[in-house]
Parts: structure tokens; C-alpha cells; sequence
């Protein structure tokens, strides 16, 4: 009687198991995955050997809507439904390509609101991003500091369009209300307001040594190979590459303000862990302080909406622009075949191009870092999926 | 009480087995108080204000929790191992409640006044392990058995950190019987342990950096046999979901959750014994007597369990190896080196 | 780094994080916290906020401005036209009301609340309101009708609307007839005078 061999299970990517390795299945339904992320672990005890996403969950078809059942200014709402945590810095992508193609220039007043706008949104959305990852490395108490400041900031938005989360305020040539009166002083309170918790924060969890050590030696990131698999934004700059698009590939008046890029040097560990890209991300937020307050000081008067065209028909072409995201570079590659609606919208998430690197740094650290590891990559599925 | 009882019945059989009554209640009713507290305390940390619609500022909620636990639909998978998991939270909580059996809450309140009190303690808890692992295991659940793995490396290994700091103690007090060592501890602040017991100045002079660090060694690890935050990785909500508890609702997790509790006062209660004087009054003489002797073993308790929120929800989760190596590799040199200084301290 | 120094620069960075993190959680637990108790305490809403949509169809001309600016398509408008006779009258902006509007529906399940119809409406009678408690226990109590035409009201406009065409399309039908028997009585007119041309070539036979 011979025995049968069970062959080994196998991965969905058809590699073969050892028989001391287990497949775990870290479905789309977990607490820590920021979203509808679905990942194939096949571990070595707590060692991962190898990380398999899988992603789609969230597909809500964008680029067909915007080929066939709206136009220009219609796209708008969608464009904000991508990445719902940080909806301006999307808006603001995609105006900066259709005034591209329309070769539009908007008046000064529209820049500078613009500009306000989408670094009070970078810091909202870097407030969820620590916020959930602390919560990830298991301390509570930091998440509902970060969302009550974000409240603040959301205040703000509601006060200027009516709307939290998704504004459709951007429009393309201008924007849809201009700024109440009572916006400038109550953004300049909150921008000394938020350096003291920005200082209390760190003190309650970027520095405290636990958590130092529980992200300070996990997931690498080599600069060489975050270059060569494009990652850009906080991931980039976490390993040291000194790359922001706000100030290498300028777009709007960023060439006007006087601000540092923050890049990882590996005070705490080696360049390119989770640590740095955290402490990039915390930085990040008072530059963007600065920023506004810069801004704020130097708004001139104007009419927010006289750039607005009144049926937008752009000759045929193609136009492609990108901006800097709280999450990396997201780009909008727009073809225009002459009529009111768009033949193609493609957008370059940078959730999707930075979250093919996990495999590369997951590997040979436990499961426990992993946690850490997706949390500082910073996803969301919005615009991972499209 | 055990006079009173017998007087009452008559009969030793009853009056055991209604011994063992007031102990039960008295962790039912701690376990109510301290579930609204951590969630108050929690809430109030973090801006915010939990629970204010049930009774006044929400004071019946922990009765709603309770309810609504009780009133849950047990179930159990299809493929679990059914006798270990439904064991498994009846053995969890027998190993707690009967090292309550041990524990002086006043100066004639003490279930079992053994000479051997906190040996006994050390070692029947110990069978929360057991009903731990049976949990993880009898759930068919990669997740739960996971969680229950780290539980079990992790109570295991921070066991001798606690040991040795208990040793210390011991070694000053000389004797092993709670009652006993909380005896020694009264006659004002100055004789509780921490402040170097009862010994002649000079050598309370060295004593109490000794102690200090002595206690930190047994809170740390204490925390971590209780698997609470910052050492909570078996049941490490971001990543297990609940770890041995995943496949657990209804009664039988209302029994874990209760014996998690009941753990959590009885270390409490342990560390202000040995320490912090266990029912001695830290003023001379006010304020001693039976009664009062209570009050201050329920307060003192109490607060190393306010100290134990507060920690819970500051600080962040310690990964298992890190876990290990803090107990290997940092509180049990501390702890050893400590002992050495006592002993050497007892000596001259 | 020497490894003794760091172990024992990890233990005390350790203790010292530690409790400089207790000491701002025990702050605040002394703060005022920043939640309100919802429901029995509701914030204000500023002006601009943009919730649920409301019509005013005293104002409504039937334009279909607001229907194409959506971009989700979930407001269904219908329009029949109105009669010469009919006076609709006119709206608050001083714009006379020309067509019926039987069906005005707005999906307010579908609506992603981006005010996109607001902008284009000439009279300016769809707003977003700050109603934002409008939920429903059944998925179709959430399609609103804005119409206030009865289905009387309706069954008369469209009659009239129907013979209002009919009588435009015989009018058209006659004008056509009579410039086609105009231009037959000029062709029979032309018929009857004698062809010259051809009787002097069919005289060389």
C-alpha cells in the first residue's frame, strides 16, 4: 500500500509551501489594513516569508465613468471620492491638468486659497495616518488627540464650501465659494494652536521608547529600491531620497513660500524604517504649517471665480500633470478628443505604486511588523482601487 | 467569619462551601466598579466622555454589559474541540478565584490564613495558562492559537521576574503568610516594605533603592501576567482581532473577562501586601481597626489598578520578542541583582 | 556603541518616555473633553452647509439645468409644454413660467451632495438645506417628489398639450397642402398654355 503524497498548498502566485510554513489569510475584513486590502501571508512561524495583496475590493470604475457620463466639471466629485482622506490635494491634481489643457490662468487669489487648502488637508490627512498608526502599534489615546485637532481643520472646510470630507470646491479656473470673512483669523488660531499638540503628540508617542523600538527596525526601505519601484511622498523621503514635487516639479505658487523638505536621516535606526517615514510624516505637518501661515499673510483680494469658463472644450490633446499628496505623487493623465466629455482620465495613485514594495519589505520581519509596516506605508483603498 | 458561620450551620461542609461565597461577590462587584472606571478613566484621557445615558453619567452600564453578555447566543464552531472550549473559561477563572482564597483583606478578613500564602498564590495562578492554551487551541482558529501561544511564552517567562521580586520581600519579612507580612507592615508608612520595612535606619538607607526597584520589576511583570497593555499581545486588537478570544461570546466570555479582571485586582492586591503595606493604615495609629483595615486593602488595591489603566491607555504594545527580552534579559538581571543586595543587606 | 552603555540608555530612555507620555495622559484627564452628547445637544451647522436638497417649485421653470449638471443623474425632470392661454405665472426672479413640470425627482439616495446643481439654476430654486437627520426605514420613501401638479392636473395639461400639437401639426399639415396645391394649380396652370417648341419639331415628319 503506498502512501499518497499530498502535494503542498500552494499560494495564489503558485509558489510551493515548505511543510513548516502556513498560508495566513489576512482578509479583506481586518482591523488593521486600513481599508479592503486582502493579504497572503505564508509565514515561518512568525517569520513572513512572503506578502501577496490583493486588491480590487474597492473598484468603484472611475476612469469608465469619466469616459463616458460626464464632463469636465462633473469629474470633479469623483476625482474626490479617490482618495477621500485627503479630497483637496485630489481636486487640486486634477484642476492643475484640465487648466493644463485649457491653458487657463487663474487669478492670484484662487492660488493662494488653493494653495491653504491643500496644506490644511495634508495635515488632516497626516493626522489620520499617525493617528491610525499608533493605534496599530496598540496606543490608544494618540488617535483621539489626532482627530480632535482634525476637527478643527474640517471645521474650517465645512465654514468655506459646506461640505467635511468630500468638497467639490476646486472647480477648474477657480473655485466654487470664496473664503467667509472670519476664515483667515480662525486658520491663523488654529496654526498656533496645532504646534503645541504637534510637540505633544511626539512626546506621547513618536519618542516614547516602545514605540521607537517596535518601528525603528522594521521595513527598510533601501533608497535604491524605493526609486526603482517609484514610491514617492513620505515612503521616498522616509529612505532619504530628498524628492517633493511641490519643490522639484513646481505647480502653482510653492516656488513662492519659504518651507523644508523633511527627509528620513535615521536617527533612531536604520535610514528608510517605518520610524522615519512617521517622523517625515510629523514633519511634514509643520512645514505645512508654515506654509499656511505664509500664505495666509500674503492673500491678495480678487474674484475667486472670474477664470471660470462657461463650457469647457478643450481642443484634442493630452496633458499630464501631477501634484504632491500627502500620500506621494498622484497624477492625472487627461486625452481630450474635443468634445465636453473627456475620452480618457488616467489617474497615477500613489497608494497603488507604493504598496508594491511590501513584499520587498516585509520579508524576514514577523507578523507584528507587518502591522507596522502597512500602517506606515499610509493606503488608502479609495485610491489604491480607483 | 468562619466562627460565625459555623455557629449559624453547624454543619463544616456548609460553611465551606458558603465561604467561598463572599469572595465571588466580592469580584462581581469589583469587576462592575472597575469596568465603568477604565472606561471613564480611558474616556477622560482622551477628551472625550464615555457612557452618559444609562443611569446617571452611565453608572448602570456595566450592568447593561453584563446583561447583555448573559443573554448572548453561545456559540461554539463547528470544528472546535467542544469539551476543552468549554472548559477552558471555567479553568481560567479557578485558577484567580481561588488565589483569592489567600489574599488579607482586613485584619480578620482572610479566607485561609496558610503559612505559605504567597507560594500558594504564585502557583495557583498559574493554571490560567492552562486555560488559556486549552482556549486557543480548542478554537480551530489559526488567529486564536497564535494568541494563546504568545500567552502562554509570555506568562511563563515573566513568572521569575515576579518570583524574585517576591523573593525579596519574603526574604526581608521572613515569612511567607500574607496576613503575616501585612502585620509586619503596620505601625505607620515607615514600616511598609517599600520604605524598607522594619529594619534599623542604616540599613533602610540602602534597602529602599532595593525595594523601589524591586516593586517596578514586579508591577512590570505583574502587567504582563495579566496581559495588559503595553504586554496585551495575546489579545493584540490591531492584528489577532482578539487573539484566544476570537471564537468566544456570551457567557463563556463573560467568564474570561471577568477572570481577566479578578487577575488584574489580585496582582493589585499582592503588590500593595508586599510593598505598600496590605491592610496597614499608613498613619501610626488612626484609622486601624477591622473595618478600616479593609478600606485601606480596597483602596490600595484600587489605586495600583487606576495605575494600571492609566499605563494601559498611554503607552503602546511591546512585540513578542521584545516582550521576551524585557523579561529575560532586563527584569530578571534587575530583579536577581536586587535579591543579592537584600540578602547581602540581611546578612550583616 | 558600546552594548552595556546602550542597555542601560534603553532601560532609561524606557522609564523616562514612559512617563513623560503618563504624565500628558494624566493632564488631561483633567481637560474639558470635546464631544457633545448627540442627540439631546446638536451642533450648528454654518450657512453654506450643503445637505439635503430642497425645491421650490413655485420657482421651478423646467429648465433641466440642474438635471444635466449631475453627475450621478438622480434628478429625473419631466416637462410638458404650456398652452398660450395658460398662465403659469411667474416666478420670484420675475421670470414667466412657460412649461409644466409633472415630474420632478430627485434621488436623494444616489445624490453625492456636491451642490453641482445649485450653480446653474436661473432662478435659484434648489438648494441644499442643513438637514442632514433624513433617514428612512424603506429605500424608495427616499425618492422626493418635488411636483405639486395632481394627476387631474396632469391628464389636463397633457390633453391640451396633445391638441395643441395636434392643431400645430394640422396647421402644418394645411399650410403644406395649400402651398402644394399652389404649386400644382401653377403647374397645371403651365400645362395648359400650347408647347410651341415641340409642335414645330414634330412638324419635319
Amino acid at each position: 500500500m503506498t502512501d499518497t503524497i499530498i502535494a503542498p498548498p500552494k499560494t495564489s502566485t503558485g509558489k510551493s509551501l515548505r511543510t513548516e510554513e502556513m498560508i495566513l489569510n489576512m482578509g479583506p475584513q481586518h482591523p488593521s489594513t486600513h481599508g479592503v486590502l486582502r493579504l497572503e501571508l505564508v509565514v515561518d512561524g512568525e517569520i513572513v516569508v512572503e506578502v501577496v495583496p490583493h486588491i480590487g475590493y474597492l473598484h468603484r470604475c472611475f476612469e469608465k465613468h469619466c469616459e463616458h457620463m460626464t464632463n469636465y466639471q462633473q469629474v470633479i466629485p469623483y476625482v474626490d471620492r479617490l482618495d477621500y482622506v485627503c479630497a483637496m490635494n485630489n481636486e487640486f491634481a486634477y484642476v492643475v491638468a484640465a487648466e493644463r489643457l485649457l491653458k487657463i490662468q487663474v487669478p492670484e487669489r484662487v492660488e493662494y486659497i488653493r494653495v491653504i487648502m491643500a496644506e490644511l488637508q495634508r495635515i488632516a490627512s497626516h493626522l489620520i495616518a499617525v493617528g491610525t498608526y499608533g493605534i496599530d502599534i496598540g496606543a490608544f489615546t494618540p488617535f483621539l488627540y489626532c482627530f480632535r485637532d482634525r476637527e478643527k481643520i474640517l471645521d474650517l472646510f465645512e465654514m468655506t464650501c459646506g461640505a467635511r470630507l468630500l468638497y467639490n470646491y476646486m472647480w477648474i479656473g477657480g473655485l466654487s465659494h470664496d473664503i467667509p470673512t472670519d476664515f483667515v483669523p480662525r486658520a491663523k488660531e488654529f496654526c498656533s494652536y496645532f504646534k503645541a499638540q504637534i510637540r505633544d503628540f511626539n512626546n506621547l508617542l513618536t519618542f516614547n521608547e516602545i514605540f521607537v523600538k517596535r518601528t525603528a527596525h522594521a521595513g527598510i526601505l533601501p533608497p535604491e529600491v524605493a526609486v526603482n519601484y517609484a514610491c514617492s511622498g513620505p515612503m521616498l523621503r522616509g529612505s532619504g531620497v530628498s524628492w517633493d514635487l511641490r519643490r522639484d516639479d513646481p505647480y502653482s505658487i510653492y516656488n513662492r513660500f519659504e518651507w523644508d523638505v523633511p527627509v528620513g536621516k535615521g536617527e533612531r535606526g536604520p535610514v528608510g524604517s517605518c520610524w522615519d517615514r512617521h517622523i517625515v510624516r510629523m514633519r511634514e505637518m509643520e512645514q505645512s504649517v508654515r506654509i499656511i501661515e505664509q500664505a495666509l499673510a500674503q492673500i491678495p483680494e480678487g474674484d475667486v471665480q472670474s477664470a471660470i469658463p462657461k463650457r469647457i472644450r478643450p481642443n484634442p490633446g493630452e496633458v499630464y500633470a501631477r501634484t504632491e499628496t500627502p500620500r506621494g505623487e498622484l497624477g492625472f493623465y487627461i486625452v481630450s478628443d474635443g468634445t465636453a466629455t473627456p475620452y480618457r482620465i488616467k489617474a497615477r495613485s500613489p497608494g497603488f505604486v507604493n504598496l508594491s514594495v511590501i513584499n520587498e519589505i516585509a520579508r524576514g520581519g514577523m507578523i507584528a511588523d507587518l502591522v507596522a509596516i502597512i500602517g506606515s506605508i499610509d493606503i488608502v483603498l479609495g485610491e489604491v482601487d480607483r | 467569619m468562619e466562627q460565625y458561620l459555623t455557629s449559624l450551620f453547624g454543619d463544616p461542609l456548609w460553611v465551606q462551601i458558603l465561604m467561598g461565597v463572599p469572595p465571588l461577590v466580592f469580584i462581581l462587584v469589583y469587576t462592575l466598579i472597575v469596568l465603568y472606571l477604565e472606561m471613564k478613566v480611558a474616556a477622560h484621557m482622551q477628551d472625550r466622555v464615555a457612557y452618559m445615558r444609562t443611569g446617571w453619567h452611565g453608572t448602570l452600564q456595566p450592568f447593561a454589559d453584563m446583561l447583555k453578555l448573559l443573554q448572548k447566543e453561545d456559540t461554539i464552531p463547528a470544528a472546535a474541540d467542544k469539551l476543552l472550549f468549554i472548559i477552558a473559561p471555567y479553568v481560567t477563572f479557578s485558577g484567580t478565584y481561588a488565589a483569592f482564597a489567600a489574599l488579607p483583606f482586613g485584619s480578620s478578613f482572610v479566607g485561609s490564613n496558610i503559612n505559605i500564602g504567597i507560594f500558594y498564590i504564585v502557583a495557583i495562578s498559574s493554571l490560567v495558562v492552562v486555560g488559556l492554551l486549552m482556549a486557543g487551541w480548542a478554537s480551530n482558529n489559526k488567529w486564536s492559537l497564535f494568541g494563546a501561544l504568545r500567552s502562554a511564552a509570555q506568562i511563563v517567562s515573566y513568572e521569575i521576574p515576579s518570583a524574585f521580586a517576591i523573593l525579596g520581600v519574603v526574604m526581608v519579612a521572613g515569612t511567607m503568610s500574607l496576613q503575616e507580612l501585612s502585620a509586619a507592615q503596620t505601625g505607620g508608612i515607615t514600616h511598609w516594605m517599600i520604605l524598607g520595612g522594619t529594619l534599623p535606619l542604616t540599613k533602610k538607607l540602602i534597602a529602599i533603592p532595593l525595594m523601589i526597584v524591586l516593586f517596578l520589576v514586579y508591577y512590570v511583570s505583574s502587567m504582563a501576567e495579566v496581559n495588559r497593555t503595553p504586554f496585551d499581545i495575546p489579545e493584540a486588537e490591531s492584528e489577532l482581532v482578539q487573539g484566544y478570544n476570537t471564537e468566544y461570546s456570551g457567557m463563556k466570555f463573560a467568564i474570561f473577562y471577568l477572570a481577566e479582571y479578578a487577575n488584574l485586582f489580585l496582582v493589585s492586591a499582592i503588590a500593595t501586601v508586599l510593598f505598600f503595606g496590605g491592610w496597614a493604615s499608613p498613619f501610626a495609629s488612626l484609622m486601624t481597626g477591622p473595618w478600616w483595615s479593609a478600606f485601606w486593602f480596597v483602596t490600595k488595591g484600587m489605586l495600583f489598578v487606576f495605575l494600571n489603566i492609566w499605563l494601559r491607555w498611554t503607552l503602546p504594545r511591546l512585540r513578542v520578542d521584545q516582550l521576551m527580552y524585557m523579561s529575560w534579559k532586563v527584569l530578571t538581571p534587575f530583579a536577581f541583582a536586587c535579591v543579592l543586595g537584600l540578602g547581602l543587606l540581611l546578612v550583616w | 556603541m558600546n552594548p552595556v552603555v546602550e542597555y542601560f540608555g534603553d532601560i532609561y530612555r524606557g522609564i523616562k518616555t514612559a512617563t513623560i507620555g503618563m504624565r500628558i495622559t494624566f493632564k488631561h484627564l483633567f481637560t474639558r473633553a470635546v464631544t457633545i452628547q448627540y442627540p439631546t445637544v446638536k451642533m450648528k451647522l454654518p450657512e453654506r452647509a450643503r445637505n439635503r436638497l430642497y425645491v421650490n417649485m413655485d420657482d421651478c421653470i423646467g429648465c433641466d439645468q440642474c438635471a444635466m449638471a449631475c453627475p450621478v443623474d438622480c434628478i429625473d425632470i419631466e416637462t410638458i409644454k404650456s398652452t398660450p392661454e395658460d398662465n403659469l405665472g411667474t416666478t420670484s426672479t420675475g421670470q414667466k413660467k412657460r412649461l409644466h413640470v409633472p415630474l420632478f425627482d430627485i434621488d436623494i439616495a444616489k445624490c453625492c451632495y456636491c451642490g453641482l446643481c445649485v450653480y446653474p439654476c436661473p432662478t435659484e430654486c434648489i438648494k441644499m438645506t442643513d438637514v442632514y437627520e433624513f433617514s428612512e426605514f424603506d429605500r424608495h420613501n427616499l425618492i422626493y417628489s418635488f411636483s405639486t401638479m395632481t394627476p387631474a392636473e396632469i391628464e389636463t395639461a397633457t390633453t391640451k398639450a396633445k391638441k395643441m400639437e395636434e392643431e400645430v401639426a394640422a396647421k402644418k399639415v394645411t399650410a403644406a397642402a395649400a402651398t402644394k396645391a399652389a404649386a400644382e394649380a401653377k403647374a397645371a396652370a403651365q400645362a395648359t398654355q400650347p408647347p410651341q417648341p415641340t409642335e414645330q419639331q414634330q412638324k419635319p415628319e
